[in-house]
């Protein structure tokens, strides 16, 4: 980060923005099961939140808050809380996928029907926003970054 | 032109026809006596606040009624995700 404010408007900006934005995605996560929105469209806000950074600060900043091992675990990872969900309602007698079985204490299991939808949506969110910002790093990579173009030497960011 | 070109067009425009053709057959948008609406969708309108809770019945509808759709649509993304990590990284040195 040796040209610190390069572009001062974009990095300004982003730095105003990005908190908005990411509240803005975990918004729409949670609340996508009483108003439109969901885990897909609140994944997608929340990865171009992240994006909007990098693309702002230089890969190589936003790869010290996030490393990408902790992105691609989180993709895999909200598979696997979705998959859990639903395995886990077996586990209590009942069909896959069937949230009202699961053992929560709440009034009425419709409550609990509700609660694991939203579960499931914050799996789905997950894998959408791990999946975005993994593939932004890769086209990144593919092309090499700043301190290859520079023609300093760089191991590459994927051998760190 | 070559012939493998000409074989193509003649394929998509026979095959646009048969498909112009279905679409008269189709009914109108939004139509209430349409299958697609006589069907499943009156019973999620009517059913799902009480089946599931959930105040929204499209997310009533995504992931409670249809939710192995979901799954698998997210293990799509998921692999579509590996699927451009394996294209696009490079390999270490």
């Amino acid at each position: 980060m040796t040209n610190r404010y390069e572009n001062l408007i974009i990095e300004f900006f982003c730095r105003v923005i990005a908190p908005v934005v990411l509240l803005f995605g975990v918004y729409i996560v949670f609340h996508g099961e009483a108003s439109p929105g969901g885990g897909f469209q609140g994944g997608v806000i929340l990865g171009s939140g992240y994006i909007m950074l990098a693309i702002a600060y230089g890969i190589d900043f936003t790869l010290k808050r996030i490393r990408e091992r902790i992105i691609l675990f989180l993709s895999g990872f909200g598979v696997f809380i979705y998959g859990g969900i639903g395995a886990a309602c077996l586990l209590w007698h009942g069909n896959f996928l069937d949230y009202g079985k699961l053992p929560l204490p709440l009034a009425h299991t419709n409550a609990i029907r509700g609660l694991g939808i939203m579960g499931i949506e914050i799996g789905v969110g997950l894998t959408v926003m791990g999946v975005m910002v993994s593939i932004y790093y890769d086209l990144i990579v593919a092309g090499g970054n700043q301190k290859e173009n520079k023609g300093e030497v760089c191991d590459g960011i994927l051998s760190r | 032109m070559k012939p493998l070109k000409l074989l193509a067009l003649i394929t998509v425009l026979i095959t646009a026809f048969f498909l112009m053709y279905g679409v008269n057959e189709m009914p109108d948008w939004g139509n209430s006596s349409a299958p697609a609406s006589t069907h499943v969708s009156p019973y999620y309108i009517q059913h799902s606040q009480d089946d599931t809770d959930a105040p929204n019945f499209v997310s009533a509808v995504l992931a409670d009624y249809r939710g192995f759709d979901t799954l698998f649509e997210t293990t799509v993304i998921f692999c579509a995700g590996m699927a451009c990590m394996m294209l696009l990284r490079k390999k270490k040195k």
